[in-house]
């Protein structure tokens, strides 16, 4: 039994860090239809920027995940200039290939300047280091942290879009960039503006899985944006709670697969699942709503 | 526009052609090998007169594995210096010709094939991997040029299709004998009677491992009571570890490389699994600590060529001189390349003449030869017959050195 429920953390942990990488691809799939495969990559240099700001800055965990956050929107709303803009009225397959260029450049360039080695994070403060133990299920400080960092963010995003007059731009341009253009909204900006929020929650996750797994990497962002992507199509791509979902489904699939013995399945079944969901329910499980995007 | 462009390139490319020439030295292509760019050629290959006895250098100066390169032949400088400083081998100065691989196999076989046909050599030292090594046995082989690897391990290394490699030689023992070693140890030492084996199955040396460890702890009464897997570059191993919670067991096996193992010990600590964990030579980097975290390096044993603990009047002398020459402790490949350096040039001082083959038949009789990382002698399959240590760790650095006669 107390297996079953540490497994259960194990899943949500790994969930919710799937969930603030899903949200950034749902959300510029929602406004643009485009496949940002740099996504992962955006979550590793967060990675990265939190690692130097905890190592060589001698920062704070919490100051670093907000100086992560905001370099990463940066970032995000670069290569959106640079690399997406220019190509808004091409078709979307060489949109598509430009996000690949730009995940292999973003890679690559990190290899260059640090390596391609593992590097692991500084030895963090007494409050994040403990844990509790409830009868032989132990939850880790860390987990906490993730899991509630991760809640955070994500009613925070919510509230953004739901709330505020960007969100409502946001939605606007998301189901129509014609119309919304035609009612005064600034196109452009607001799509800047969803790649910041999008680059920010990818940037956070990439410095809380270096603190929870405490290793990184210019390549990691790979798998994990691929297993996101995943998360996104689940659950219906360009709906936030559609990825909020996904990713949950496939953090908890990916811990059941490895608990039952089978941890060299895990990503296999995770695809396949995917596979099977779209083949029954193409829209993703969420995407009956087609039309209220984002 | 098209025409534009064409010129500006024309013009570039005759800049850079321009910038070529001028940011070259004085002519000096005159000499045959000066215009390799793959490592300091010898100086002048046509005076080598009889009293220099060449040895050939192949390793890994840059590239993936590098670090392994670089500390062999740090230990190999340290003892042809050595050896030279002594009055060399029967009065002759040894003399090296060293090559960068680049970590590349087809590098290593042109390199190995260079060095035989035009240096001159009596041995060639290196590659530190075992894939770049084998690249060079056939050329060696059709050379009748010895070639001696201090570091590779693959069991594949001295064993050809067609039997043993005639000319290939190795100072390190094998993966399979490091799994048994390590199966030997949990058994009678630690008094193991079950154990997990969570292995790396993306890499053919840790399977290897988990094999052989498998085998002989069953042999000696020992059940394994699970057997997990992961894949190289994987970060969550929460959900496996769990499993392996549940489960009774003495002893957990890591056959793997310290990228993932470190994570592993970390993990599996912080769920509550306090048994003793297992290893080999792949736990032994500096980067572990880093990974795992002092805190969990408790109770974690893993076979190595070498300890520094050790407390062998050679093993100290040598330490001795790495920290006065480098200020800093040596580890197992500074040791393995000091061997192998040793090992070959005693071959060369006890052979009949000084050619290949007669070279070949002195390293194949080697008897009890005084190493470093161990006493060693060769066997007919060209492995050497040596002492493993099993070394422990406690808060992260060595506490305990054992060493398991074969």
């Amino acid at each position: 039994m107390e297996d079953v429920l540490q497994q259960l953390i194990n899943g949500l942990s790994l969930g919710s860090i799937y969930a603030l990488i899903a949200l950034g691809y749902t959300m510029v799939y929602g406004i643009l239809q485009l496949i940002n495969f740099a996504h992962g990559d955006i979550y590793m240099i967060g990675a990265f920027v939190g690692y130097f700001c905890m190592s060589s800055l001698q920062l704070g965990f919490f100051e670093s995940l907000l100086i992560a956050m905001v370099a990463c929107s940066i970032l995000g709303a670069l290569i959106e200039r640079i690399a997406y803009k220019p190509l808004r009225n091409s078709t979307r397959i060489a949109l598509l290939i430009t996000a690949i260029g730009v995940s292999l450049v973003l890679e690559y360039t990190m290899v260059y300047f640090v390596g391609a080695g593992v590097r692991s994070y500084p030895p963090l403060p007494e409050f994040m280091i403990g844990s509790f133990n409830f009868g032989g299920v132990i939850i880790k400080n860390l987990q906490i942290l993730i899991v509630g960092i991760s809640v955070t963010l994500m009613i925070a995003l919510q509230l953004i879009v739901k709330k505020t007059k960007v969100g409502k731009a946001m939605r606007a341009v998301s189901q129509d960039a014609e119309t919304a253009r035609l009612m005064g909204i600034n196109v452009d900006n607001i799509i800047s503006v969803t790649f910041m929020l999008g680059s920010a929650l990818a940037g956070a996750a990439g410095v809380l899985v270096g603190v929870y797994y405490n290793s990184i990497n210019p390549l990691m962002g790979l798998m994990p944006g691929l297993k996101a992507f995943v998360a996104a199509v689940f659950g219906g791509i360009g709906l936030i709670p559609g990825a909020l979902l996904g990713a949950y489904v496939v953090g908890s699939l990916e811990t059941f697969v490895a608990a039952t013995g089978n941890s060299m399945f895990r990503d296999a079944v995770v695809f396949a699942v995917l596979i099977a969901i779209l083949i029954v329910k193409p829209t993703g499980l969420l995407g009956k709503n087609v039309k209220e995007k984002v | 526009m098209k025409r534009i462009t064409l010129g500006l390139a024309a013009a570039a490319i005759g800049m850079s052609m321009f910038v070529g020439c001028a940011g070259d030295p004085a002519p000096s292509s005159s000499a045959p090998t000066s215009s390799e760019s793959t490592g300091p050629a010898p100086s002048s290959p046509e005076s080598t007169g009889p009293e220099t006895i060449r040895i050939g250098i192949n390793y890994e100066l840059s590239g993936g594995v590098a670090a392994y390169g670089q500390a062999s032949v740090i230990g190999i400088e340290m003892a042809v210096d050595e050896v030279n400083a002594a009055g060399g081998i029967n009065g002759k100065t040894v003399e090296l010709v060293k090559y960068d691989n680049k970590s590349e196999e087809a590098e290593a076989t042109t390199l190995a094939t260079k060095m035989m046909t035009q240096d001159n050599i009596l041995a060639a030292i290196g590659p530190a991997t075992s894939s770049r090594f084998m690249a060079t046995i056939p050329v060696a082989n059709q050379n009748k040029i010895p070639v001696i690897s201090g570091s590779a391990t693959a069991d594949a290394v001295t064993q050809g299709p067609n039997g043993v490699q005639p000319y290939a030689f190795r100072i390190c023992f094998n993966d399979s004998f490091q799994g048994t070693a390590m199966a030997n140890y949990a058994s009678r030492t630690l008094n193991a009677k079950s154990a997990v084996i969570f292995k790396d199955s993306s890499s053919d040396y840790a399977k290897g491992l988990a094999e052989n460890f498998n085998s002989t702890f069953v042999a000696n009464g020992g059940t394994i009571v699970g057997e997990e897997a992961y894949v190289a570059k994987d970060t969550d191993f929460n959900a496996t570890l769990t499993r392996i919670r549940g489960m009774e067991f003495d002893v957990m096996y890591l056959p793997g490389y310290y990228e993932e193992v470190g994570l592993i010990i970390k993990a599996a600590r912080e769920l509550g699994i306090t048994a003793p964990i297992l290893g080999a030579d792949g736990f032994d980097a500096p980067e572990l600590l880093d990974l795992a975290g002092a805190a969990a390096l408790n109770d974690i044993y893993f076979t190595n060529h070498y300890s520094s603990l050790d407390q062998d009047p050679k093993v100290l002398a040598f330490i001795a001189a790495y920290k006065a020459k480098h200020g800093q402790d040596p580890n197992a490949f500074h040791a393995l390349g000091y061997d192998t350096a040793m090992f070959v040039m005693d071959a060369i001082g006890r052979a009949s003449s000084l050619t290949g083959e007669a070279v070949q038949a002195a390293l194949a009789a080697t008897k009890d030869f005084p190493a470093v990382t161990g006493t060693l002698s060769v066997d007919e399959n060209h492995n050497p017959v040596k002492a493993i240590v099993v070394v422990g760790l406690k808060d992260g650095v060595e506490s305990t050195s054992e060493k398991i006669n074969p």
